[in-house]
């Protein structure tokens, strides 16, 4: 028995050092990195998470430590011995100041815990915004993003482009969230925690990013079929890079005659049901925006990446790119796919 | 499986043909035969919820595999965790509460027998008729199949416009069906309990199993019927035109978020409460010593029970309740884990100063101990609300509740069958398949538990079919998956053990493990009528006191 | 070979436990209870927030009559009750069938309010969230009630074969206990509905 015992104690104090290990690693992820790692915060409501998560993964760690010492120590201390073969301990019923002092110490250690959850809490969700901030509506779909800028006046889908902040003047972005089908959830764990889009129940939150770069995430909240390939792809820009994507996105779509053919297409079939481009007539709103489309690095909701042959493949079969996506096979020659490419091509 | 009281020997008894012993079990009243019975269907849905299991691991083995679709990975999730849940953990909980509450109490049956059985049929019932879907769920457009919404079913996923089909309708109906089921085992428990127990045995002197019981079937009454009435809303909605949650005519889908979980968290006190109501039979038994503070286990199992039906928006804090609601629910949440607590500093000081064997079901004891302390912390990492907007619909929390079920309640169970198993059979389980099916359960277990928490700290949701490489999930996902081969290996040994026990396992007599409750006075098996004579009892351990004489119980109490 | 009786310790005081019948009754009493805590919840919930067609300010009429007659069903149970303990069956079979009329007037009460509803205002359960909610919370009563009204007929048939007597006193006290709970959930459903609902 002792070396049922020895073998529990190495197991359970491997297990604890295995699991500190890696949630030491997932910590000490490279900060540059555009990873999905909530202990890399790059901005402060992440940040500000990060401080309180650190604070009660000690209080718990502590828990645990004594809880577990205890658990060990009494299986070693008190196990049967051989010479213990037919008498039985001290039968003992308990003891009233034990049960006080291991009731009250636990109320102590939640009222902290409490204290400093509801302030943290307060501090993120009932934030106010600065009129500089830049406000993003987020309408989740199934399964895509929309995002509209309602004072810049730009729509567009799936890759969202904010500007970076500079505490010192701070440009936050303010984000509303509202779907258009079923539940949704936004996050990118390096700019904020999650929070869900839900149809009739419109949400806020908000993010300050520190850096510029390409931060990634995806919904969280199941959706349907595709729920998995529902991915988000923040870019965050200097003011000025910002300021021009702005401006790009403001334009309607290039009207370039060599590709009219194409683009009659795109009219006159079933495409305009669904999508719209901004200075033609299409302005169908249950797919995405395509007037800058080849402005963006992936398509299909980072289903695959923005190319040609991608582009083709998801218009001929989307099943092949995003099985159980809304998007219908379009079931055109080839010709016809031709002169389509060649129009979408121009939609930068 | 009862035996016969006398044996008288030399005389040779003809066998009964096979049908009438299958005809006598399927019109059994005999809470015994019912809580067999109960066993038996939730291990063969264990099996089945247990292969959904390995499907999803395997597809999730590594970045963008494809060994099943996504529309076929999201029936598996759905109904892997419908069935533990409904057609496993409860009714198997159910099962042993139905064996042990009236031996315990000295009571010959429970207080309705045919009321328990009809309750154990539609809880059959449900199951099957959740498992038709995958024959039967073709409705509307030819869609559907097994339920696929998540054993959530989120409003609006869950309405005809993104559900066609009947696939969620086997789901409604299903745990419909055995949710009312449920709530007969319940009524039956909480009559067997104060009615029923036998003279001397006042409420203070009952076994903690019956008193923890006692709670759990209250639970039950008033946690499963706000899932029921959602799920008649759902049926409204999805069939008579109602909006009790079609958000296009101002309904509203928080609304069923609020009902589920009204249900859903007490839900999985209703599956803790007996697995701490094992504990606190087996421990004091190893330890050798009487359970510290039964009066505060008692009390501390009641507080529980009240606390927890407010803390139901915990699993809401995404979802964009305002600071005031979610701070609410973050002090209640934090609070219930107090008497929890302290529910596990009494096992210990159980323990302390005790003589500890390490049995078997003493092993899974200290296991569960070990991992439930563990699962209570995660919980309370995420009652911290801000941190919980990281953790929330990740894998961090599909790991917490597994280490929860499997870690704390699994174990806890598989404790009672070890210990239990003698009682219910006659025999004793193999001691060598018992140590292989501990270290190989306990090892996957860890392999696999252990190392989920970490995608979801490192972003990864739940519910996906696939994921992205370069993530840094892959490697992570691969070892989760291997710990599950390793736990089913596990279980492969512990159904080898019951099977090869059943009919080589030494023989156990009545008492096999020096233990104090009434159920240890009578056969192994007992007899149909449980007792020949009802006992009269005068402290919470009659068999101490007889065995104790000079130092009885009841001169303590 | 079953133990020996357990006995320890000397003689004990009387042993009595609550009965199994109202226990029971008591545990369905409160699973009921919880159901229709939702559908009232949900009730709450959505008033005023339709967004289109009658509300209940238009079309609801407060259905005083009929409430007295449910309400007074209570008051009929309880004393046939009394009789049946007494071993009085005649007074006993008076009252209970006199609980069966007030409980189906309660009943013909509903099914005509309705019938002026759809027909006459067009609101029905698919209607707007107020039908809905309405609907299904007036329906979930008043198939309770129709529930008890099958036992306490089942139970008037046998009184009239001279099956009831003092001996079922007890029984009949169980499903009494029903009855008054569907009653107390009128008053509450009644309260939300054609008060506070409107």
């Amino acid at each position: 028995m002792r070396s049922v015992r020895n073998t529990i104690v190495r197991t359970a104090s491997l297990s604890g050092a295995f699991l500190c290990c890696c949630m030491t690693t997932a910590a000490a992820a490279d900060p540059a990195s555009t990873g999905t790692n909530i202990f890399d915060p790059q901005s402060t409501p992440a940040r500000s998470i990060l401080h309180l998560s650190t604070f009660v993964l000690t209080v718990t760690g502590i828990i645990f430590a004594v809880v577990f010492t205890l658990l060990v120590y009494s299986i070693s201390k008190f196990r049967a011995r051989s010479t213990d073969a037919n008498s039985e301990p001290a039968q003992v019923y308990g003891s009233t100041q034990i049960e006080l002092a291991w009731t009250i110490i636990p109320v102590l250690i939640v009222v902290v815990l409490f204290l400093a959850t509801a302030r943290v809490l307060h501090a993120i969700q009932d934030a106010p915004m600065p009129t500089s901030a830049v406000e993003v509506t987020v309408i989740g779909h199934q399964f895509w993003w929309e995002y509209r800028y309602p004072r810049l006046g730009v729509v567009t889908a799936n890759e969202l482009h904010i500007p970076v902040s500079d505490p010192a003047h701070p440009t936050p972005t303010s984000l509303q969230l509202l779907s258009a089908d079923t539940d949704h959830s936004f996050w990118i764990p390096e700019l904020a925690g999650k929070t869900d889009l839900v149809p009739n129940h419109p949400n806020r939150m908000w993010m300050d990013p520190e850096h510029t770069g390409t931060f990634v995430g995806q919904c969280a909240q199941y959706c349907g079929t595709q729920h998995a390939k529902m991915l988000l792809r923040v870019s965050v820009d200097s003011p000025e890079d910002f300021e021009e994507w702005v401006r790009e996105q403001q334009q309607p779509a290039v009207a370039d005659e060599r590709v009219a053919a194409g683009r009659r297409i795109f009219e006159t079939t079933a495409c305009i049901n669904c999508h719209s481009i901004n200075g033609t007539v299409a302005n169908g709103r249950f797919g995405p925006d395509l007037t800058h489309l080849m402005s963006r690095s992936t398509i299909a909701a980072g289903a695959a990446p923005n190319t040609p042959q991608n582009l083709r493949l998801w218009i001929q079969n989307p099943e092949a790119v995003k099985r159980g996506s809304l998007m219908p096979a379009m079931q055109l020659s080839k010709s016809d796919l031709d002169a389509l490419m060649d129009y979408l091509e121009t939609l930068r | 499986m009862s035996s016969n009281a006398i044996t008288i020997p030399g005389i040779r008894v003809e066998g009964k043909p096979w049908v009438e012993t299958l005809h006598e079990w399927v019109t059994t009243v005999d809470h015994k035969r019912l809580g067999i019975l109960y066993i038996l269907s939730s291990l063969l849905f264990l099996a089945i919820g247990g292969v959904e299991a390995l499907i999803i691991r395997i597809q999730l083995i590594h970045s963008h595999n494809d060994f099943v679709s996504p529309q076929v990975f999201n029936r598996m999730f759905t109904m892997h965790g419908t069935t533990m849940i409904f057609f496993v953990a409860m009714p198997i909980l159910f099962g042993f509460a139905n064996y042990l509450v009236p031996l315990m109490i000295g009571a010959r049956d429970m207080a309705f027998p045919r009321l328990n059985a009809f309750s154990f049929w539609l809880s059959l019932f449900g199951g099957l008729l959740l498992y038709f879907s995958f024959l039967g769920g073709s409705g509307l457009y030819g869609a559907g199949n097994a339920p696929d919404v998540g054993w959530w079913a989120y409003a609006p996923l869950g309405a005809r416009a993104f559900s066609p089909g009947h696939s969620s309708d086997y789901w409604t109906l299903a745990l419909l069906v055995s949710g009312f089921g449920s709530i007969g085992t319940a009524i039956n428990i909480v009559a067997t309990v104060l009615c029923m127990r036998c003279p001397g045995m006042k409420l203070s002197r009952m076994p903690l199993l019956a008193w923890l019981n006692l709670v759990m079937a209250g639970m039950v009454l008033i946690a499963i019927t706000p899932l029921s009435a959602a799920q008649i809303m759902l049926l409204i909605d999805r069939y008579l035109g109602g909006h009790f949650f079609d958000t296009q005519a101002g309904g509203s889908a928080v609304l069923w978020m609020h009902f589920f979980w009204i249900f859903g968290h007490p839900e999985v006190y209703v599956l803790v409460i007996p697995a701490f109501a094992f504990l606190s039979e087996i421990i004091p038994v190893f330890s050798r010593k009487p359970i510290f503070g039964y009066p505060v286990m008692v009390a501390a199992t009641v507080a529980i029970g009240l606390v927890s039906t407010s803390v139901w928006a915990h699993h809401m804090f995404t979802v964009g309740m305002n600071s005031y609601a979610n701070s609410f629910f973050a002090i209640t949440t934090m609070a219930v884990g107090i008497p929890t607590g302290i529910k596990i500093f009494n096992w210990i000081g159980t323990m302390w100063g005790g003589r500890i064997q390490f049995k078997i079901p003493m092993l899974f004891c200290i296991a569960f101990l070990f991992q439930f302390l563990i699962a209570g912390l995660t919980g309370i990492m995420q009652a911290a609300v801000p941190f919980d907007w990281q953790l929330s619909l990740s894998y961090f929390v599909v790991a917490h509740f597994h280490y929860v079920i499997v870690g704390g309640i699994l174990f806890a169970l598989f404790g009672a069958f070890y210990y239990w198993y003698p009682k219910m059979t006659g025999r004793m389980l193999s001691e060598h398949l018992g140590i292989w099916h501990f270290w190989l359960f306990f090892v996957g277990f860890h392999l696999t538990f252990d190392v989920m928490h970490i995608p979801g700290l490192l972003g990864m949701p739940r519910r996906i079919y696939t994921y992205e490489p370069g993530r840094g999930w892959d490697t992570l996902n691969l070892i989760v998956t291997i710990g599950a081969f390793i736990q089913a290996i596990a279980i492969l040994v512990f159904i080898a053990n019951l099977i090869i026990s059943y009919f080589k396992g030494a023989e156990a007599g009545n008492d096999p493990w020096d233990a104090w409750t009434l159920e240890w006075s009578t056969s192994s098996p007992p007899p149909a009528y449980n007792f020949a004579t009802v006992p009269t009892v005068a402290s919470r351990r009659p068999l101490w006191d007889l065995k104790h004489p000079e130092d009885p119980d009841s001169q303590y109490e | 070979m079953s133990a020996a009786a357990i006995s320890v310790g000397g003689i004990q005081p009387s042993w009595s436990l609550p009965s199994r019948g109202k226990v029971a009754m008591a545990g369905l009493i409160i699973a009921e209870s919880a159901i229709f805590t939702i559908f009232v919840v949900a009730y709450l919930f959505y008033i005023g927030k339709s967004l289109t067609g009658p509300t209940p300010r238009e079309v609801l009429e407060t259905p005083i009559f009929f409430t007295i007659c449910l309400l007074s069903s209570s008051l009929t149970i309880h004393y046939a009750g009394k009789f049946l303990q007494k071993g009085e069956r005649g007074a006993f079979l008076s009252l209970w069938s006199l609980t069966i009329l007030l409980g189906g007037l309660f009943l013909f009460g509903t099914g005509q309010e309705w019938h002026r509803l759809i027909y006459e205002h067009g609101l029905t359960i698919a209607t707007n969230l107020f039908g809905t909610t309405y609907y299904s919370l007036v329906g979930l009563h008043a198939f309770h009630v129709t529930a008890g009204m099958i036992m306490l007929v089942m139970v008037a048939i046998f009184a009239f074969a001279g099956r009831i007597g003092r001996e079922q006193s007890h029984r009949v006290e169980v499903l009494s206990l029903y009855w008054h709970f569907v009653d107390v959930v009128w008053v509450v459903v009644f309260t939300v509905v054609y008060v506070l609902g409107r």
